[in-house]
């Protein structure tokens, strides 16, 4: 009989969770309370939970291309709540809450190394200038 | 007040990644009725209380997102005469023939400065409420799923919202309803206009990428209504953001949630209704939680950052 859940292990952290596998990797994480991935819309679409997979099985569904090029997909990049594991996996987080103009709006599940928005102050000065016209 | 000129929300066409999974959502979770496809594989739907042939389009496609939203107005002349103020004021339209869109007429389409498409269009066929026009029933108690009254107003996110508000309320006749205001006291972190009586027809936030969407909204009865519709989301597994809750702006009752496609959906009801005398409402930057959420008073990461 073949195993129904998996130890999913965060590279940046080392921490693992077990997640069943008819849920997605993303969504594993969010039933037990665990951070390390951000989390949006959990539906393949908006790309801030993106992942690397380095070790280990797992099926995926459609996600956008926007954020995961067929090449990526190919080579082990992928939203993590459109993926589901069918065996232990060990995943890199790529993925990151984007810079907002409220930026301080602290990233909840940003994790270490990786740039959210910034403390205080916000991020008005990067946009297009206002129009005059 | 005689409503003229833009009439309402009109239709939003959604791109999703997987058509089949998305037609069952919106039919059975959201309780929409499908009026129809096309050759190019769209899937129409509509409210079930609303009167004409789509408020919804579906569009199958390798990315998420919103390809347009469209504005209802009153008439053909109210059609040409928009065309010709949005010329005038530089802004480059484009004639979508009649019947491109499943029984729906001319469209005029442009872009604003936030980068999205945005079409007005005066006819639809009327398809027809499932209440009737005779001696009419109300719709409480068959049907499945979420069943919204209508598609009721979007919120776009984008760089340029401040050419965005100049060419709604000085081109096509809105008025700002609400704003909220960035730390510097002068700069909109967000605006809500209308086009109606109603609290807002279209509402825009700036953000560093153009041309996103944050969400596309359904308006339900009730606050009741809305529990309803978390219960069904949950039964159903859907992916929410937040609620239910309430907003300070509007101060409409609210759940966000996502579609299979990771397209940002509202449900709400209430909120207030606006009229042209009714002053403008500033947010300051010290209260903008409670703003958005006026029960956690606080901003989430998600709502600012997660867009398709």
């Amino acid at each position: 009989m073949s195993r129904t859940h998996y130890n999913v292990t965060l590279e940046e952290t080392g921490e693992s969770y077990r997640c069943a596998g008819f849920r997605s990797v993303l969504e594993g994480m969010e039933a037990l309370g665990k951070k390390g991935i951000p989390v949006g819309c959990r539906n393949g679409g908006c790309g801030v939970c993106k992942v690397r997979v380095i070790e280990g099985d797992y099926t995926r569904r459609v996600m956008s291309r926007q954020h995961v090029s067929a090449t990526e997909e190919a080579s082990g990049y992928a939203l993590s709540c459109r993926i589901s594991p069918t065996s232990d996996l060990r995943i890199a987080v790529l993925g990151k809450m984007k810079k907002n103009v409220c930026g301080t709006v602290a990233p909840a599940n940003d994790v270490g190394g990786m740039s959210g928005s910034g403390l205080s102050g916000h991020t008005v000065q990067t946009l297009p200038p206002l129009s005059s016209t | 007040m005689g409503m003229t000129g833009v009439l309402r929300p009109g239709h939003a066409q959604i791109r999703v990644l997987d058509m089949d999974e998305s037609v069952e959502f919106y039919t059975n979770v959201m309780g929409l009725q499908e009026t129809g496809r096309d050759q190019s594989g769209r899937v129409y739907f509509k409210c079930r209380q609303e009167h004409d042939h789509s408020s919804l389009v579906l569009r199958k496609a390798d990315h998420a997102g919103m390809d347009f939203f469209a504005f209802k107005v009153l008439s053909k002349a109210a059609l040409e005469e928009y065309d010709q103020k949005l010329k005038a004021a530089g802004v480059a339209t484009e004639r979508i023939p009649a019947g491109e869109m499943l029984e729906t007429g001319e469209r005029v389409r442009f872009k604003i400065p936030t980068g999205h498409t945005i079409e007005l269009y005066a006819e639809k066929k009327t398809y027809g409420s499932i209440c009737g026009y005779n001696d009419p029933e109300v719709d409480v108690i068959d049907g499945p799923g979420i069943r919204p009254v209508r598609m009721d107003h979007a919120l776009i996110y984008g760089g340029d919202i401040d050419g965005n508000l100049k060419l709604f309320t000085e081109v096509l006749g809105f008025s700002l309803v609400e704003r909220v205001k960035l730390e510097d006291g002068k700069t909109d972190l967000g605006t809500w206009i209308t086009c109606s009586t109603k609290a807002h027809d279209l509402a825009m936030v700036r953000h560093a990428e153009d041309a996103k969407l944050h969400h596309v909204s359904f308006m339900m009865e009730s606050w009741e209504q809305v529990l309803r519709a978390a219960d069904i989301m949950s039964r159903n597994r859907v992916s929410i953001d937040i609620g239910p809750t309430r907003h300070g702006i509007t101060q409409g009752t609210t759940i966000y949630f996502f579609d299979p496609s990771g397209n940002r959906l509202e449900t709400f009801a209430g909120g207030y209704q606006w009229y042209p005398d009714t002053p403008p409402i500033t947010w300051s930057w010290e209260e903008v939680g409670r703003g958005i959420f006026y029960h956690d008073r606080k901003l989430n990461d998600a709502f600012l950052s997660v867009v398709t």
